[in-house]
């Protein structure tokens, strides 16, 4: 319950931090809301010997209007997303995800960007921002590059960012009016999803993405191509069991976990379709 | 003064301080100048559950910064000291020959700061010869491993070893109409105390004080002493604020009673306190009972024989959980029910856990849980309303004391009337209504309702009975001196309500001190739900005479006959019968009564026996049949706890019991995996229930009072729990009996109700 040493350095700038970071290479880890990383310090799971403070980078703190999708910065906390009308508006999905994070104190401190970057399959905004086809941006030492939500995901905490790369934003796709629901599945209000359900759905079109089902949030291919080929809801909400490789947990065993998935599955097609 | 204040909703004097500055605990002691200096005590752990320990390196340790000293238990010449109920069970404060589960002391760190300590337990080197790991109860039982090898077993407490009969199986049933039998767990769990064990020490003209976040700290100065070779008045406990302790707190533990001796090695006061994780695995864990239930009758619903075998897990040490099971749970075997018949073992068995303790309702929760389980199986068995099988089968109102057959007194009862009271709050006929619609209609929702009744012991730990003293200062003031150990429950009011009632003196002028062994020598704490009955008693007789020496005082000041002193208890002042302009006040008294060595009196109340309180709880839940998913959306609680002394106090004990109860229901349950680590050691994990998984708690009124004490009340710190863990779990059953569900273990997490709904495992 006591971390390790370590040094720590607050950045004021993207660039500071960057330049800080690859200084130490793999030894030093980005801090925004520490809502993920300080506890695995704490049980000594993580052992970074230089923390790079990036909370107080206020410039990577928005959410903008960018034509055909909305802009968010890395930074921005979970209860800004919660609570922005221009995200309620064009980006409703992503907004209620937002709402089901934790409780009211990790959604004041835990951000966007660290949550993605921190790619845990059991955690609502990688799989939400998944199914909604988002893009990532990540800065590193030599410039920024785009990254699609679908290459981002590398396997079990793992993602496609180098360890001096931050990601400074997130650019979803408006939903122009389409359906949507998310479906979390948990034992208390504040805990992770046991599973957990991004879904839209407009005309013929449908993006499902699952949470907790694997090593890596997944994005229920076959359930959203059934969609497009006129299945029915039933029949493509039973995909979805298969659509991962759960693992056994304390909470749920693998075979709950597929069950879990195709009930919530089709409830969320089903709330997105009216 | 109007009428009596003692039954009204008196707001709590503490919660002002508690709410702004907050409370002072054992780690706020930074400004006490007998800790300046204080070093940090850390102790390295085991990380296996079962082993030989073959050798402890702690150089590397000790050579870490701020590292002061290292100590193991060869290094201190500890020996094993013998369990007080079993002394074949014996172990060292530090493990040394073995460890005995995931989480035991080994060695002892002295720093400069906390985070130096942490670091260099992580460099603690123990070699280890890993022996099978026992966690399972029943595995431990027909084990061949004994994991205290002089024991010659793994079971080390038995009914049938104290005299008591064996159970005689299945003929004990003969003559039965139906027979129902079933293996229930009551399962392991962690009482979580917001503030975890800690303590501070150092030694004073050659005594050790103890700083302690505790339940009892006259029990804490007499097992420190004796661990530590000291006699009691060589010790002094004192108690900060305590942010709870929900019985796991009652004893002092190793970690605790070590620090005098570490203290004195090092020259320097000490301080300790434990993080999240280890309290986790470290302090000691609750209920932990497998309970094999038949129960027998008629088709009529009449029960007519009732045998159990309780199987009590003791985790890794002989300690108070081994002896709940025959002491707390076999006595109240019978429940409410009169039972012709019943047969009652209990076994306690070692595991390599964490040692189980006393936890809120110890031992009465779970006799509860398995007649009232008992009871919904023999009524499903037969095709009969849970409510209707439980009043068949109740003891009849009684006021004189009644004898169980188990052998168990109680003082007076009226279950009939809680078990109509909760019905009727509950609309039970229209729940049961709407439950009807739900099944008929197929509804993926699907309505339980889980009705439990219920009685418990309180006040039945020994001392039975409590001092009290009661000291008028100069200026008019009562300081009021408890055994009892505030820890949550407002004694800071309830004793001043009881005070100014008798003395007149405003609430606010009342003083309570409490846990310091110096100013309050002998008390028996707060636990068992003993405060009010006996320490409460205890306050309202001393203040009585202490009113009554202030009569004769006045009497000899105003030159009257004592008979003719009356208190004027809106003003605080006596005065002649008739002649109220001259009085002498509550200060001049005292101020007069200088010479004789002050205006004061202490007494112990010694009470006969324990009381009974009971109830009903009726629980409303909806079950997702697709996913397995509960959800309590009600509570409808009447406990009778005899005369209400404040309803607003009542009904924070009741809140947080039906918290803890329905939590057990559906949440709470420590893990261990295969290999004995616990799987469950912070909050993330272990599913310590929020406000948000909380139901509407519904209290009902009744009073009986018991003829025990002179203000005729009874326990309720712990009858929240024991009435609504039964009742909410067999709720969630209820909502599933149609489609065949009969029984599922607590906690009726969705995994556990979706297998019981689909037949699977
Ligand atoms: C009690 C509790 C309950 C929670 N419940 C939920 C829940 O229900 N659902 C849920 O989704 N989450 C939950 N979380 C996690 C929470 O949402 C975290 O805040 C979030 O996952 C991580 O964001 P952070 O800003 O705190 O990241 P940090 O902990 O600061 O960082 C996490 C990782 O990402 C890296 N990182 C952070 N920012 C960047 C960046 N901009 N670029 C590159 N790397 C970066 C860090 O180096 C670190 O490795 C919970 C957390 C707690 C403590």
């Amino acid at each position: 319950m006591i971390p390790a040493p370590f040094d720590y350095k607050r950045a004021g700038s993207a660039a500071e931090a960057i330049s800080i970071v690859s200084q130490y290479g793999d030894d030093a880890k980005f801090l925004a809301g520490g809502h993920s990383l300080l506890p695995l310090m704490k049980l000594r799971l993580a052992q970074p010997a230089v923390l790079v403070d990036i909370a107080r980078v206020n410039d990577l703190s928005y959410i903008r209007d960018a034509g055909d999708h909305i802009a968010i910065g890395a930074l921005t906390r979970h209860t800004e997303l919660e609570h922005s009308s221009l995200l309620q508006q064009h980006v409703p999905l992503l907004s209620h995800a937002a709402s089901h994070v934790g409780d009211p104190q990790v959604r004041h401190r835990g951000t966007l960007g660290g949550s993605i970057a921190h790619a845990d399959p059991a955690s609502d905004l990688p799989a939400t921002t998944l199914a909604l086809g988002a893009t990532y941006v990540a800065q590193g030492p030599n410039g920024t590059r785009e990254i699609a939500a679908t290459d981002f995901y590398k396997g079990f905490l793992e993602s496609a960012l180098a360890a001096d790369e931050m990601l400074t934003e997130v650019r979803v796709p408006k939903m122009d009016g389409a359906g949507w629901s998310f479906q979390k599945f948990n034992r208390r209000a504040q805990d992770w999803a046991i599973v957990g359900v991004a879904a839209w759905r407009k005309g013929s079109n449908a993006g499902v993405a699952l949470v907790n089902m694997g090593s890596t949030p997944v994005l229920a291919t076959s359930v959203n191509n059934a969609i497009s080929q006129g299945s029915s809801v039933e029949d493509a909400a039973r995909l979805a069991s298969n659509e991962a490789e759960p693992q056994d947990d304390m909470n749920a065993s693998a075979d709950y976990r597929r069950h879990l998935a195709s009930v919530l599955v089709r409830r969320a097609l089903e709330q997105s379709s009216c | 003064m109007g009428g009596s204040i003692l039954g009204n909703r008196v707001l709590r004097k503490e919660d002002p301080k508690f709410l702004t500055v907050g409370g002072k605990y054992v780690d706020d002691l930074l400004d006490e100048s007998l800790l300046t200096g204080a070093l940090h005590v850390t102790y390295a752990r085991s990380t296996v559950a079962h082993g030989k320990i073959l050798s402890i390196d702690t150089s590397d340790a000790a050579s870490m910064p701020g590292i002061v000293a290292v100590f193991t238990g060869a290094n201190l010449g500890l020996t094993p000291q013998p369990a007080t109920f079993n002394p074949m069970v014996a172990r060292s404060a530090l493990a040394m020959d073995k460890v005995r589960y995931v989480g035991e002391p080994i060695v002892a760190i002295i720093s400069e700061t906390r985070e130096q300590g942490e670091d260099a337990a992580e460099m603690v080197i123990v070699d280890y010869d890993i022996l099978e790991a026992l966690t399972d109860l029943e595995q431990a039982l027909t084990s061949s491993t004994h994991i205290y090898e002089s024991c010659g077993s793994n079971a080390v407490f038995d009914t049938t070893a104290l005299g008591m009969p064996d159970n005689t199986g299945d003929a004990f049933f003969e003559g039965c109409e139906v027979v129902v039998k079933q293996r229930v767990l009551n399962q392991r769990v962690a009482p979580c105390p917001l503030e975890v064990r800690g303590a501070a020490v150092a030694w004073v003209d050659g005594r050790l004080y103890q700083w302690l976040s505790t339940q009892h700290a006259q029990g804490a100065r007499d097992s420190i002493a004796a661990a530590n070779g000291l006699d009691a008045s060589q010790v002094r406990v004192i108690t900060p604020d305590v942010g709870g302790g929900f019985g796991a707190k009652i004893g002092s533990y190793p970690e605790e009673q070590l620090l005098g001796r570490l203290s004195k090695e090092v020259g320097m006061p000490l301080r300790w306190r434990e993080t999240r994780s280890e309290s986790m695995m470290a302090l000691g864990h609750g209920r932990a009972q497998v309970q094999y239930l038949t129960i027998g009758g008629t088709r009529d619903g009449h029960v007519t024989a009732y045998q159990m075998h309780v199987l009590q897990d003791c985790g890794a040490w002989f300690d108070m959980g081994a002896i709940l099971a025959p002491f707390m749970t076999r006595p109240m075997s019978s429940g409410v029910y009169a039972i012709p018949k019943i047969e009652c073992r209990t076994t306690s068995v070692i595991t390599n856990t964490t040692p189980v303790v006393a936890y809120r309702g110890a031992g009465r929760p779970e006799a509860t849980a398995a007649i009232e389980r008992a009871m919904d199986l023999f009524a499903a068995e037969i095709g009969m309303d849970a409510a209707e099988v439980r009043r068949k089968n109740l003891i009849p109102k009684f006021d004189e004391p009644h004898t169980t057959v188990i052998g168990q007194t109680y003082d007076v009862g009226d279950y009939e009337v809680a078990l109509d009271k909760a019905l009727n709050a509950a609309n039970y006929e229209e729940l049961r209504a709407e439950q009807a619609r739900r099944r008929s209609s197929g509804d993926v929702k699907q309505l339980g309702i889980g009705v439990s009744v219920y009685v418990e012991i309180t006040g039945g730990v020994p001392p039975m009975g409590e001092t009290a003293k009661i000291e008028i200062t100069d200026d008019g003031r009562a300081i009021v001196y408890t055994g009892t150990s505030p820890h949550g429950q407002g004694h800071a009011t309830a004793w001043s309500m009881l005070t100014s009632e008798q003395t007149g003196i405003p609430m606010e002028n009342v003083e309570l001190v409490w846990g310091d062994t110096d100013l309050v020598p002998s008390g028996g704490g707060t636990m068992g739900s003993r405060s009010l009955q006996q320490g409460g008693v205890a306050v309202f007789k001393v203040a009585g005479q202490v009113v009554d020496k202030a009569k004769a005082i006045a009497a000899r000041l105003l030159e009257a006959n004592e008979e003719d002193i009356v208190l004027d208890r809106d003003r605080g002042a006596f005065h002649v019968a008739g002649t109220p302009a001259v009085a002498k006040t509550w200060a001049e008294l005292a101020v007069a009564a200088k010479a004789d060595g002050g205006l004061k009196h202490e007494e112990m109340h010694s009470v006969a026996s324990a009381t009974f309180p009971f109830g009903a709880h009726v629980s409303v839940v909806e079950v997702d049949t697709e996913t397995g998913k509960v959800s309590l959306i009600k509570q409808i609680a009447c406990d009778d706890a005899g005369k209400v002394l404040n309803p607003l106090l009542l009904d924070g004990q009741i809140h947080g019991g039906v918290a803890q109860g329905a939590a057990q229901a559906l949440l709470e349950e420590v893990r261990y995996d295969a290999d004995g680590n616990p799987v469950t050691s912070n909050l993330a994990d272990y599913a310590f229930i929020s406000a948000a998984e909380m139901p509407d708690i519904q209290v009902v009124h009744m009073e009986t009072p018991t003829f025990v004490n002179p203000l005729g009340v009874k326990g309720i710190g712990e009858s929240g729990t024991i009435g609504s863990t039964p009742a909410v779990q067999s709720a969630v059953i209820d909502a599933l009996s149609h489609l065949g569900v009969r029984h599922i273990d607590m906690p009726c997490t969705p995994m556990r109700v979706w297998e019981a709904l689909h037949g699977r495992k």
